[in-house]
């Protein structure tokens, strides 16, 4: 018996995602006595995948092969179920990003395995009874979901398990499962990061800004207070729908759901909608000249006032904060 | 070119949540039904390319007699003909090996999904119909294009996006931005009345996860409110109280 836990790399990096999906599958074999082993699936170099055993693994799986390098998730998919039957595992573990989106499934599918997405803690193992919580109804609830099958799929959200390291070290071997080329359906054609932006579902840190902008001209602020904070910039559906701002910004119960440790919005009223798409950030600052504004309700922080006025005064009094 | 989309019925976004047999069940009581918003960018999406290339759209739907009005709307909103598989929808496995058996014997050229429902939000359909089938399937999709047997998907990245290509069938989850969604009109609302809405037995499929309970989330606390005039002390709350900066 053993933990699985596939190991999504950036261009050869891990990302911090990638550290707290480890340590979840550690924390997980921790409660099952047995081991962890990680997988990763492209050119990712020694020193990189030795930092695994650092957060826990046993050992690692490395395959990298040149077809490999971009994401294929039926491919990718066929690598992992192998892998998890060769090492007879009875949980696997990957992250709930976009990829893994797309590749959990497949996973699951091929191992017949009942699978829970975006798990938020540590599943409950009692002999037979596997239970873990994730959101539902797009995050106004928490659904404690049995998992029946043999063989478990879990994806962990982005911050939602904090990564821990172990300080122990892991073996590195090289696996070459046999791939069906079938399994080569999809090609990459093009990758488009912008690399001077921070990665909304991701980020730990959120500036969100809405109508009380008043239109796409006036986002420099929110841009220059997103960069002081290091954080990534979102914002609520109308700016999205009226093309203020891209469709990948959008926050909310259609757009992305985010955790991050602090949400600071602008702008924004909080309809119902957002909120759900919000309601799990650890901190939330609300900047709103309406008083009235239903975001105040869920916030931890507030200012009542114009953002025109408070927002280049929160910039500076960052700044004197970080120079401090 | 023939077009499966597949409609989930969820409860409006406005609902409010709530549970009912001690936390074990969706309190449905008040509670208004509608396309799940990301499929209906998917239904939006196939009615375009069905009238671009002379094909057709079936929607399929896995529920009981109460889903129909929300049928019925999207073949008012444009599709031709539906299915309602008559089962209550377990978990995405089920909904899943259901669509796949629907589709193994109706030879589709692309099956479009929403990239989760708003309920379960588990996004996990179009990659295990993907699975069952033996296709590609792309499960979050930003843009669709479709030509000659290709199609080309712009996908969402982590800070960015991928473009692929794949041969069709695939099965892709689409998101905002693939298509504006249509709101149907008097004449598609009188003809969807008379479109085909088949009622088919589901396939013997046991579910493989079950909702336990369901709990609303904690409450937070209330809001310390800061003066505008003041905000070093929101820095300061931040730095020492939140310790998130």
């Amino acid at each position: 018996m053993s933990v699985l836990v596939y190991i999504e790399n950036t261009e050869g990096q891990f990302k911090k995602s990638a550290f707290e999906a480890i340590s979840y599958g550690k924390a997980i074999a921790d409660q099952l006595q047995t081991e962890v082993i990680a997988i990763s699936i492209g050119t990712v170099k020694e020193d990189e995948l030795q930092k695994l055993g650092g957060y826990g693994a046993a050992r690692v799986l490395n395959v990298s092969t040149d077809n490999l390098s971009s994401f294929v998730n039926q491919a990718y998919a066929s690598i992992v179920a192998t892998a998890a039957q060769k090492e007879n595992a009875s949980v696997v573990v990957l992250s709930n990003t976009f990829s893994g989106k797309g590749l959990a499934p497949r996973v699951a599918t091929k191992l017949s395995a009942g699978i829970v997405s975006g798990a938020s803690a540590l599943p409950q193992i009692n002999g037979d009874t596997f239970e873990v919580q994730t959101s539902a109804f797009s995050n106004k609830a928490i659904a404690t979901v049995s998992i029946q099958s043999a063989v478990k799929v879990l994806t962990i959200n982005p911050n939602a398990f904090p990564s821990k390291e172990t300080g122990g070290s892991a073996t590195v071997e090289a696996y070459t499962p046999d791939i069906p080329s079938t399994d080569f359906s999809t090609t990459v054609q093009e990758i488009v990061r912008a690399t001077d932006t921070i990665s909304l579902p991701e980020a730990e840190i959120v500036v969100s800004a809405g109508r009380g902008l008043k239109g796409p001209e006036n986002w420099g602020m929110i841009e220059e207070l997103a960069k002081v904070l290091g954080a990534a910039t979102a914002c609520s559906k109308p700016v999205s729908d009226a093309g203020w701002r891209p469709h990948s910004e959008h926050v909310g119960q259609t757009g992305i759901v985010v955790s991050p440790n602090l949400y600071i919005a602008i702008g924004i009223s909080g309809a119902i909608q957002h909120l759900a798409g919000v309601s799990s950030s650890k901190t939330i600052v609300v900047i709103n000249k309406d008083p009235e504004a239903p975001f105040f309700k869920v916030a931890d922080y507030g200012i009542v006032g114009d953002a025109f006025v408070v927002v280049p005064k929160l910039i500076e009094a960052l700044k004197k904060h970080k120079g401090n | 070119m023939k077009i499966l989309v597949c409609i989930s019925n969820v409860p409006d976004t406005t609902s409010k949540i709530t549970f009912t047999n001690e936390n074990t069940a969706f309190n449905t009581a008040g509670v208004q039904y509608i396309i799940n918003p990301y499929d209906e960018i998917a239904l939006s999406k196939a009615v375009d390319l069905a009238a671009a290339a002379s094909g057709s759209v079936t929607t399929i739907t896995v529920g009981d007699a109460s889903t129909e009005p929300t049928i019925r709307k999207a073949l008012a909103i444009g599709a031709d003909n539906a299915v309602r598989v008559d089962a209550t929808a377990s978990d995405a496995w089920f909904v899943a090996n259901q669509i796949a058996a629907y589709a193994k014997n109706n030879n589709f050229d692309l099956i479009l999904t929403g990239r989760e429902s708003i309920d379960y939000n588990s996004a996990q359909i179009a990659a295990m119909v993907g699975e069952l089938l033996h296709i590609p399937s792309v499960s979050i999709a930003k843009g669709v294009q479709v030509t000659n047997g290709q199609a080309s998907v712009e996908r969402e990245i982590e800070g960015g996006k991928e473009v692929l290509t794949a041969s069709l069938p695939i099965v892709i989850g689409t998101a905002e931005g693939v298509a504006e969604p249509k709101i149907p009109n008097m004449r598609g609302i009188m003809g969807a009345r008379s479109k085909p809405l088949e009622v088919i037995a589901a396939v013997a499929v046991d579910p493989l996860t079950t909702v336990k309970s369901y709990a609303t989330p904690p409450a937070r606390g209330s809001v310390t409110l800061v003066n505008e005039d003041q905000v070093d002390e929101l820095v300061n709350l931040l730095h020492n109280n939140a310790k998130v900066i």
